[in-house]
């Protein structure tokens, strides 16, 4: 990696304290206290408008906070700090470019701007382009690119000069699956020398590659940890059978059944599955495979499940009632209370 | 002024890329031929017109007339070109999200925005000095021969008057996210430096005041006091770029 190693603010990469941002009467981000470990890879979650993507543009400089403060690598960022800019890569969720430019020449401007030159620049440009996939499309004007070759050139352009931090917007949304593939083992390959911070709505990815997330919702910090520990935090008994196929009749008897029982929370049959939320994981596990017998229904599967990170988002930001959502099926951002 | 000469560099080349130096260059080297070829045949043209019913008697064309329709055709289409050159460089960027893309990037605000007034500016300079070689070399076919040096220094001021229209339209360009508002800044200013320059007291240092120096210069006469209107506008070019930074360095992107 470029540059010396992160500054002080302790292990922060990325530190923010009380970061409270206004658009008009709109409360975007509310007091956030954020602390990104340097050498992770942090997964910032949240629904549509929970103040993701303005908590990125402020970390990058686009955007100014209202009130708070944000620091990178110990550095406040209110500042234009192109100094500090040299440590940082950045991928919006939307990267725009130059179309007159061709690939290759949008990669060497970035380089040259964090301080490359001559044969290196060459030789990290070129590899760059073979990570990224464009190797050929280089010598082409950007304005004949895909969608999703617009997007690995956005991802170049992050990378290209080995940023300490590394902040990533929705990096996979235009991308095909290969490109998904890719990616992700890049950022895999990154752990544990840059810090990443990625937002994304993909929770399989962020499982993936992950260590650390913040789930925000309108703006606030739900939780934030260690993927591990919140998994673990959330985790919940649950069990999951399921049927061979046909059995409509006997299934529908059995969930009935199940709902019955003393230790059942709730039980969905839903997708050919049936999914068994708990009270008592001992009793249940003793007496679900009874009934199932008793029901004469005949399972492919069986299974006593671990939580995923969707069930765990899901519990904490919950699906929007009817009247939190705007026309377009987002949730509607919080109003400041002026009284 | 972090990553200037990159940022330069990037300016120059989407200036010539995008066709737009070649373009202006080649209309201005048209300006500069026509200048002359316009002042030397206009009197035999309206002869030609007037043809037998009319007759339009016009004194014989002169060197001055020449010069004088030089600084006129590059005065008139010099600004609108000034205009459209400056109108988009930082509101389409903004709107676009180009501007966005650059200044996450080790790139100084004032690198950004001083990159694109000089290169506006160069292509300014190409142009209207391409367009006084070549109205100094049709003059001295049609005409004789005028001083080298006095003709730079005429095409020198004009640039200079050019370039307070396109630091102008370029304070509005930054000030907006909108090429089209940009230029009506630029055409106000142009309207309302007409209206002042009817004040004998302050028209000498108004853009449009550097013609009658650069007239004088170009034929080899004393153009009299040219410091205080250079300097004068010069300064009005410094402010504007100034005050452009001084509001882009805050703006959201």
């Amino acid at each position: 990696m470029t540059g010396a190693p992160l500054a002080a603010s302790g292990d922060a990469a990325v530190r923010t304290r009380g970061l409270t941002k206004r658009f008009g009467s709109v409360l975007a981000l509310d007091s956030l206290d954020l602390d990104v470990p340097r050498g992770s890879v942090f997964g910032l979650l949240g629904p549509n408008g929970a103040g993701k993507t303005t908590t990125i543009r402020i970390l990058t400089g686009l955007a100014r906070a209202t009130s708070g403060s944000a620091s990178v690598a110990g550095v406040d960022v209110s500042n234009d700090r192109p100094d500090l800019r040299r440590r940082l890569g950045y991928l919006d969720q939307d990267p725009r470019f130059y179309g007159w430019m061709k690939g290759r020449e949008l990669l060497e401007l970035v380089g040259r701007l964090a301080g490359l030159a001559g044969p290196g620049l060459r030789t990290r440009v070129d590899a760059t382009l073979e990570r990224t996939g464009l190797a050929e499309a280089g010598s082409r004007r950007i304005g004949t690119y895909s969608g999703g070759m617009r997007q690995r050139l956005g991802i170049a352009q992050a990378v290209l000069h080995e940023p300490e931090l590394l902040i990533l917007d929705e990096p996979v949304s235009s991308l095909d699956p290969e490109g998904r593939r890719d990616l992700l083992e890049l950022i895999e390959s990154l752990a544990g020398t840059a810090t990443v911070v990625v937002s994304t709505h993909v929770l399989a990815d962020v499982e993936r590659i992950c260590d650390r997330v913040a789930i925000l919702d309108r703006g606030r910090l739900v939780t934030e940890g260690p993927l591990s520990e919140l998994l673990a935090a959330h985790a919940r008994p649950i069990f999951r059978l399921r049927p061979v196929l046909g059995q409509g009749d006997r299934v529908a008897a059995l969930a009935t059944q199940l709902r019955a029982a003393p230790w059942a929370k709730s039980v969905e049959v839903a997708a050919g599955t049936v999914r068994i939320d708990v009270t008592d994981a001992d009793a249940a596990s003793r007496q679900i495979l009874p009934l199932v017998v008793a029901s004469g229904v005949a399972l492919t599967s069986f299974e006593q499940a671990q939580p995923t990170l969707e069930d765990v988002f899901l519990e904490l930001v919950g699906p929007a009632s009817p009247d939190e959502l705007d026309g377009r099926g987002h949730l509607r951002p919080r109003e400041v209370d002026r009284s | 002024m972090t990553g200037f000469s990159v940022l330069l560099r990037k300016e120059l080349l989407e200036q010539w890329r995008t066709l737009r130096l070649p373009v202006i260059a080649a209309v201005f080297v048209v300006i500069g031929l026509g200048s002359p070829l316009l002042a030397r045949f206009t009197p035999e043209l309206l002869e030609a017109l007037g043809g037998a019913q009319f007759q339009i008697v016009l004194p014989p064309p002169t060197t001055a007339d020449a010069v004088d329709q030089l600084i006129k055709n590059v005065s008139q289409f010099g600004i609108l070109v000034a205009v459209l050159l400056a109108m988009g460089s930082v509101a389409t960027e903004k709107e676009r999200g180009t501007a966005g893309l650059i200044l996450t990037k080790p790139a100084s605000r004032g690198a950004f925005l001083f990159a694109k007034l000089v290169a506006i500016g160069g292509t300014l300079a190409v142009a209207t000095f391409l367009a006084a070689a070549a109205a100094w070399f049709y003059t001295l076919i049609l005409f004789e021969a005028l001083p080298v040096g006095g003709f730079a220094a005429s095409a020198l001021l004009q640039w200079l008057a050019l370039m307070v229209f396109a630091a102008i339209t370029f304070l509005g360009s930054t000030l907006t996210r909108s090429a089209l508002a940009a230029a009506g800044i630029g055409v106000a200013a142009f309207i309302v430096i007409g209206v002042l320059s009817v004040f004998p007291s302050i028209a000498p240092y108004l853009p449009i005041g550097l013609g009658a120096p650069a007239r004088a210069l170009a034929l080899g006469l004393p153009p009299g006091d040219v410091v205080g209107p250079v300097v004068a506008n010069v300064a009005l070019i410094g402010a504007m770029a100034g005050l452009s930074w001084l509001s882009f360095r805050r703006q959201e992107l």
